[in-house]
């Protein structure tokens, strides 16, 4: 049932006819599509399944599959094409026969449609994999059967969990060359499921394929060659996966750009990151904390009475108030956090890592600002283990750092909201990304004290009797001449801290 | 030019359509956030318009993202004087009709040495006159960003593409050492001289697009419905024969047929498709079960495997 790769596809005046089955009736996809990576270690077969699944699913049209047979030659004893061809477009990858950086491709069964981004699984390229695993709803894992879990396996794994994706489908690939050996698929989904638990990953289809072949992927191996498992197939157990719902909890809109064609008209033009907002919502505008209401919801289309998360909208507020790009308009009873000092996960991208110290531009929805980051601890791949780690983060190093900005930030959690609690850091030598991370929370220490640290100074704000307590200390006494004290009522501290007002 | 307060009051549109499924609506959502992302940081973007299907949409959604102002930057249309005649009449029209500024560039050298697609054959002509010219005009306009209509489905090296899409100052692309690119954080930061090329379309596939031109009502250059029109046989292509350019070659005959194009470039490198796809819902329903990808009709990209990459490493679009 396979598309044939024979057929003379540069024929004079190619007529376009009907294949007997369409693969796909586009008029009835009407779903948001399932976004899916590949990921795992190098050759384990990423390419070729999806190479696979793309001419199973007849998403391979004739002219190339003409150019797949041509461009194949004999790379296996099956009489196959290289299906990893149709993945693999860079000169460089065809030359080496590697995969170097995400492919995004696109198919769709009766049921829905898909985006996959095929990741590479060499190690040197990880920060290609994490940019694939960013957007997904759904990591399809690759295990070579021969081979079992492998570190890069498992620095895939905790990639993709670290970036949210909570379904994994588990590919116990080239089961052909173990003799499609049920002990082999037992003892490796047994293992990953013990490491996925870990990752705190609790929804895991294993399924024992071959990709190259094609069984288990769109079609089942049965009994001709796997008798004993009854399992779905790859596309589905992908049909059956959910997509992210949309951001739920307060409204978020990050300001990309203020809209002023004509004296009488200001608008807010952004893309919703979360909840929902109507006509009359009274909002904030952070870091400011103004307040306002929504008077109007203005599209191309129409003036809209809603706008929920994902939605490219205009707001026009009821009065004048400043807002400017790297702004967040907000509900205002379901706000964000705001401060200087946020703990974060990241993954570093680039050959010289992360430094302690170091300035960096840190981008997040719209908002960039410099920050320093300092590393805490770094994620042991082999043991799952967090292992305190104060210097530098060297390349695809997943670490716990701090992050202290000098102005204030605005987040929520990555847990709370994708896309408000994810952001980019660049370095401002080589102007390059180089790493991605996720805030997990908002720095507070000294048992819920605010603390707030400028430079080599900290300021802390503490009730009357506590800071009376501690300035009568012998240590306090003998450096009173470096410390600066100001006495103020709870609402003034609350007004001076403003920025940290959510954790006081 | 400010609008006065009367343009900008906000009216309901006079039709009104259903509303999109929530496929193109995603789509359209992603599109429009990187339209403002990056008019937002950037200084002097441009949008090369090529006339073509995957340029009306996108015209379409850069008046949709900055509504209700005008598209805030021009649009720049590569002339090889090869088009289809009635793609620039169409050009010309649409500028006209949505009020926008329309840079048209056409490589003087080429033109002197009178480098067509005949004579030079269609790699060489296409780096003079297309890759070449946009890099010309690029540079002339300083522009730091240029929005164009690629996507991913198109081509398997387009398939590697970052929407925003590095280059360095001579306007080549590393396809090997592409910045990472996660979620919707796109990193605008370069130096004097490099620019990015940024893709809205990216995710859209070609079905993707004629379901959104249908939904939208978006107006298209007639070439892309069936009509009785003149055609020459050559290399395996249909080719279209109205222009007094087209000289034939012996045993060449003009003929006439029920033809249309899936892509629209320069006339003696685009080969037509026969169908009887007179309404946009009958080429839907064609593009449903082709069993054909849409660059087959295109003379540029059958040279050989990698070319498109070879052409986008030297700057090509
Ligand atoms: N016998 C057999 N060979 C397979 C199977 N799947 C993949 N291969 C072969 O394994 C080799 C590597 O396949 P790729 O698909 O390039 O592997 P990959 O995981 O994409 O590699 P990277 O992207 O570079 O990490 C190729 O020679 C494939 O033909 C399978 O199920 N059975
Ligand atoms: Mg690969």
């Amino acid at each position: 049932m396979t598309a044939s790769a024979s057929t003379g596809a540069a024929s004079t005046g190619a007529t376009i006819l009907p294949f007997a089955e369409p693969a796909a009736k586009a008029g009835a996809r009407d779903m948001r599509p399932l976004r899916l990576i590949t990921c795992g270690s190098v050759d384990d077969g990423k390419s070729t399944l999806i190479g696979r699944l793309l001419w199973d699913t007849k998403a391979v049209k004739e002219d190339q599959a003409t150019t797949l047979a041509r461009d194949s030659g004999s790379q296996n004893d099956l009489g196959l094409p290289d299906f990893a061809l149709l993945l693999d477009g860079l000169q460089a990858e065809r030359e080496q026969g590697i995969t170097i950086d995400v492919a995004y491709r696109y198919f769709a069964t009766e049921r829905r449609s898909f985006i996959v981004a095929d990741t590479p699984g060499h190690e040197q390229y990880t920060r290609n994999m994490a940019t694939g695993a960013s957007t997904a709803d759904l990591a399809v894992l690759l295990a070579d059967a021969r081979a079992g879990l492998l570190e890069q396996t498992r620095r895939h794994a905790t990639i993709a969990a670290l970036m949210g994706i909570k379904q994994f489908v588990l590919a116990v690939n080239k089961i052909d060359l173990v003799d499609y050996d049920e002990a082999i698929f037992d003892q490796i989904s047994q293992d990953f499921r013990q490491f996925a638990q870990s990752l705190g990953i609790r929804q895991i289809t294993a399924i024992p394929m071959s990709a190259l072949k094609g069984e288990n992927v769109v079609y089942a191996a049965g009994d001709a060659s796997m008798p004993w498992y009854d399992g779905p197939t790859l596309v589905e157990a992908l049909e059956l996966a959910t997509v992210r719902s949309a951001q739920a909890g307060g409204f978020r809109l990050p300001v990309q750009r203020v809209s002023r064609p004509g004296e009488s008209f200001r608008g807010y033009q952004g893309t919703v990151s979360g909840g929902a907002i109507k006509p009359g919502d009274s909002v904030a505008i952070l870091p400011s904390g103004t307040v306002a209401n929504v008077k109007q919801i203005v599209t191309f289309d129409l003036v809209r009475n809603a706008a929920v998360a994902g939605d490219a909208v205009t707001l026009v507020l009821d009065r004048q108030v400043d807002v400017s790009r790297g702004d967040m308009i907000v509900s205002i009873d379901a706000q964000p956090m705001t401060g200087h000092h946020f703990d974060a996960q990241l993954v570093a991208l680039q050959p010289g890592g992360i430094e302690p110290g170091k300035r960096y531009w840190l981008k997040s929805g719209t908002r960039r600002q410099r920050v320093s980051v300092e590393p805490l601890s770094q994620l042991e791949l082999a043991t799952g283990n967090w292992l305190p780690h104060a210097t530098a983060l060297g390349m695809n190093a997943i670490g716990k750092v701090r992050l202290s900005f000098d102005e204030q930030a605005i987040f929520d959690t990555y847990e709370q909201n994708r896309a408000t609690g994810a952001f980019i850091l660049i370095d401002p030598d080589t102007l390059n990304t180089v790493a991605g991370g996720m805030i997990t929370a908002q720095r507070t220490d000294l048992g819920g004290i605010q603390i707030q640290r400028e430079g080599e100074r900290i300021i802390l704000s503490l009730p009357a009797d506590l800071a009376e307590q501690l300035m009568a200390t012998d240590i306090f006494l003998k450096r009173r001449d470096e410390t600066s004290i100001r006495r103020m009522t709870a609402s003034q501290a609350s007004e001076f801290f403003s920025d940290a007002a959510s954790d006081i | 030019m400010p609008l006065s307060a009367q343009e900008t009051e906000i009216k309901n549109p006079p039709v009104s359509r259903p509303p999109l499924d929530p496929h193109l609506k995603a789509l359209e959502n992603e599109a429009i956030h990187i339209f403002r992302e990056v008019a937002a940081e950037f200084e002097k973007p441009v949008m090369l318009y090529s006339i073509g299907k995957d340029s009306s949409v996108l015209l379409h959604l850069a008046r949709k993202a900055f509504f209700p102002g005008r598209v805030p930057f021009p649009l720049l249309h590569v002339d090889t004087t090869w088009k289809f005649q009635e793609m620039i009449a169409f050009r010309d029209e649409i500028a006209e009709k949505y009020d926008l500024d329309l840079v048209v560039h056409t490589n003087a050298r080429g033109k002197a040495e009178n480098i067509t697609p005949f004579t030079h054959g269609s790699s060489f002509y296409t780096d003079v006159m297309k890759t070449e010219a946009l890099r010309q005009a690029l540079d002339a306009g300083g522009y730091d960003a240029a929005f164009g209509g690629a996507r991913r489905d198109e081509e398997a090296s387009r398939a590697k593409e970052r929407i925003y899409s590095f280059r360095t100052p001579d306007h080549k692309w590393d396809p090997r050492n592409q910045r990472p690119e996660l979620w919707n954080i796109y990193n605008g930061m370069i130096r004097q001289g490099e620019s990015v090329r940024a893709f809205p379309l990216s995710n859209w596939t070609e079905v993707d697009i004629w379901r959104y031109i249908q939904a939208e009502d978006i107006p298209l250059v007639p070439l892309y419905y069936a009509a009785e029109r003149p055609y020459v046989e050559r290399d395996g292509m249909m080719i279209l024969a109205e222009d007094p350019r087209l000289e034939l070659k012996p045993g060449e005959e003009v003929r006439h047929g029920m033809i249309r194009f899936r892509t629209l470039g320069c006339f003696p490198l685009t080969g037509a498709i026969r169908s009887s796809a007179t309404t946009l819902e009958e080429v839907i329903a064609e593009l449903e079960i082709a069993t054909v990808s849409e660059r087959q009709g295109r003379a540029i990209d059958r040279d050989q495997s990698g070319s498109m990459e070879k052409k986008k490493r030297e700057g090509y679009f």
